[in-house]
């Protein structure tokens, strides 16, 4: 590893995701504050007005609007960023599946908060879960330096000629956003170095001695080829996903996969969980072993494309799973990770148990007695070999 | 302007033929006369409408320009992010070229679920052309009525029926909500007045900042005419003043076509099926309504050209 001028610094979320996007120095943003998002906005706002970033900033009047222009950027040959949460993201969501149809390789920080209703401003994964069949790529990050570093990143993946997709880089609303947290940050030239220079793929709309039509309408003839080879793109994105992770591993120190896993090698249940829950969930897996209680935690990082075969292969040594969804799913079978997770494991051989607990919705507390509880209960389903009928509960509700 | 007519007739059309539009769609005519004023190459969105699906069917395309599509309600907000592109790049020298930007809606993407974007795009002073072409319904999901709508019109969503004669309101007067943007250019033009409309769009892509060009276009599906009287129809909406030809310079208002002899309106309504129950006797206060408004918007821009 090279010696390069690393910082430690004191930032919190949002401030940080901002200073890597200031790094990045994007062409073009076009973004729309909305709560908890609303600080990264401010902060780039502050820094075109200083003169520190070449960006182009456009203040639009919506989300719909922030992305339709992102979209337009980018299919010119722009590097192009913006970022949002919750409702904003619900209004995107019309323009995310144009954008990733489109190839557009735009990045985006989710600043991960409810939907209403009832309205509430406080974090959960309802806004980001609502976007995920639009083909986008997301990351998800447990903290401070996790969500820095994935912002940046995400300029790699989503830019990668074998990729050229948009990619979410989601952080928790408020507990990752608004918290003071301690990073080590690059500096600004190693992060330009590590994004390189931009460069458009193929033809752009701005290459007007070639002038292209771009979204046309697309019938019963063609319609499903499209997006036949969209699927065939975001299906084989993860070896550059680990690829751009092992480079960046190189330059910081800092190992970046699909999931991370702790003191799973030999847990007998294992809670699988996003974003800053695992933290908490960590310092109960602590506990738990001190107890002499094999307790594991998987955190996934990748939640798209969903990394099935490595989730089975990681979490089928287990006795059991609880599968911690920071959002619903209305009348499904439960969470959307649970969802998935479970059905993942359908041609497995070794199955855990799978258990799924909705949590901490609407910015509710996650306390580590809420997580030891999910242990508990897990423990107890695997001793008495009974699932219950339903396989979902709400963790910390009030019935 | 100089204008000369030998010279635009040698220019390449940049809508090329072989398009679905109807035979005597007035869009496709006001496409090749506003593209046929562009003295620089021309980036063009284009919300979901008539000439975006009838231009470019995959894998076929009639244009000859860089085109976009992405949605109905966002061509003002698309054109913005391309420009904001371009000046991006240019400014780090990756573009050298002199390039203008326009943005293409129909009155439902334009007047309606396009406003806020379009709003938007034009406060925060792009430079950017937007032109809408106005045949006053949304013609291409089958015509229904959009705010764009004149009174009484039959449209399948302002139906006529036993209680109700057509479109009970007046319609939204976007041109003058545009002007109240304070921008730079607006203009209002027609197709029967090319050499009007040409010299509008080129004084529009010569301007440094946001503008705004609001077209009529008739459509013989929704209008319930026969297609070859289409220029026709445009023409009269001029004469009757319920399409007055102006524009408004840095907020100075100036009415580029005035009618020798202002004929009445019915002379528009009449030869237009979607506004044959109005001469029907019980519906003759509509007619009379209908005269009035025209009257009076015309004299409201009389004052304002002072």
């Amino acid at each position: 590893m090279k010696t390069i001028n690393k910082k430690l610094i004191a930032l919190e979320g949002n401030a940080a995701v901002a200073l890597a996007m200031k790094q990045i120095n994007p062409d073009v943003i076009a973004a729309y504050p909305i709560t908890p998002q609303t600080e990264i906005v401010m902060y780039f706002s502050q820094y075109v007005a200083d003169g520190v970033v070449d960006t182009e900033y456009v203040t639009v009047e919506s989300e719909h609007s922030a992305m339709s222009a992102c979209i337009g950027a980018s299919a010119s040959g722009a590097r192009v960023m913006t970022a949002t949460s919750s409702q904003g993201l619900a209004l995107m969501w019309e323009m995310m599946y144009i954008a990733s149809a489109a190839r557009t390789p735009i990045v985006m920080p989710i600043v991960n908060r409810a939907l209403s209703g009832p309205i509430n401003i406080h974090g959960d994964h309802s806004d980001a879960m609502g976007a995920r069949d639009s083909g986008w790529i997301m990351l998800f990050s447990e903290n401070v330096q996790e969500a820095y570093d994935n912002t940046i990143q995400a300029i790699r993946i989503a830019e990668d000629p074998r990729v050229r997709l948009p990619v979410a880089v989601n952080l928790d609303g408020f507990i990752t956003s608004h918290a003071v947290e301690v990073l080590e940050t690059l500096p600004d030239e190693e992060v330009k170095a590590f994004v390189r220079e931009s460069k458009p793929w193929g033809r752009t709309l701005l290459d007007v001695d070639n002038p292209i039509t771009m979204g046309p309408v697309a019938l019963t003839d063609s319609y499903m080829e499209f997006k036949r080879n969209q699927r065939e793109v975001i299906d084989n994105v993860m070896p550059v996903i680990l690829e751009i992770g092992e480079e960046f591993n190189k330059l910081t120190g800092r190992k970046y996969s699909i999931y991370e896993e702790y003191k799973l090698e030999d847990a007998d249940v294992a809670i699988a969980v996003m974003n800053s829950t695992a933290g908490t969930t960590r310092v109960v897996v602590d506990e738990l072993r001190n107890k002499g209680i094999k307790a594991g935690l998987l955190k996934l990082r990748v939640f798209r494309p969903f990394p099935y075969k490595e989730l089975v292969e990681a979490l089928s040594h287990l006795k059991a799973v609880a599968v911690l969804d920071k959002a619903d799913s209305m009348g499904s079978l439960g969470g959307p990770l649970f969802g998935e997770l479970r059905s993942a494991f359908y041609e497995a051989k070794n199955k855990p148990l799978m258990l799924n607990y909705i949590f901490g919705l609407g910015g509710r507390d996650v306390t580590p007695d809420l997580i030891h509880k999910a242990y508990k209960e897990t423990y107890k389903v695997l001793e008495t070999g009974r699932i219950p009928e339903k396989l979902y509960s709400y963790l910390g509700v009030r019935e | 302007m100089p204008f000369n007519i030998k010279e635009l007739s040698t220019k390449k059309d940049l809508l090329t033929g072989g398009h679905r539009l109807c035979a005597g769609c007035g869009a496709s005519i006001v496409l090749r006369q506003v593209l046929l004023a562009a003295k620089t190459p021309i980036v063009l969105t284009n919300a979901t409408g008539c000439v975006e699906v009838s231009t470019t069917i995959f894998p076929f395309t009639s244009w000859a320009v860089p085109w976009f599509h992405s949605a109905f309600e966002n061509s003002a907000a698309t054109i913005s992010g391309i420009e904001t592109a371009y000046r991006a790049l240019k400014k780090m020298g990756k573009i050298d070229k002199d390039i203008r930007f326009i943005g293409l809606g129909g009155d439902g993407g334009t007047y309606d679920i396009g406003f806020q974007a379009l709003s938007g795009a034009m406060e925060r002073g792009h430079r950017m052309l937007y032109v809408c072409y106005d045949n006053s319904a949304y013609m291409n999901t089958g015509i229904q009525r959009s705010s764009a709508t004149p009174l009484g019109a039959w449209t399948t969503t302002s139906p006529v029926g036993d209680v109700i004669p057509g479109k009970v309101q007046w319609r939204k007067n976007l041109t003058e909500i545009m002007v109240a943007h304070d921008i730079p250019y607006v203009a209002q033009a027609s197709p029967s007045h090319f050499k009007d409309l040409i010299e509008k769009v080129e004084r529009a892509l010569d301007t440094n900042g946001p503008t705004f060009i609001n077209i009529i276009s008739p459509c013989p599906l929704g209008w319930r005419h026969d297609g070859d009287i289409s220029i026709e129809l445009a023409r009269l909406a001029v004469e009757t003043c319920y399409w007055p030809l102006y524009e408004v310079v840095d907020g100075k208002y100036r009415i580029t076509v005035t009618p020798r002899n202002k004929k009445p309106v019915i002379d528009w309504l009449k030869p237009q099926g979607r506004f044959s129950h109005l001469f029907i006797e019980k519906n003759a206060h509509l007619l009379e309504t209908f005269q009035k408004k025209v009257n009076d918007e015309w004299e409201k821009l009389l004052k304002k050209a002072g």
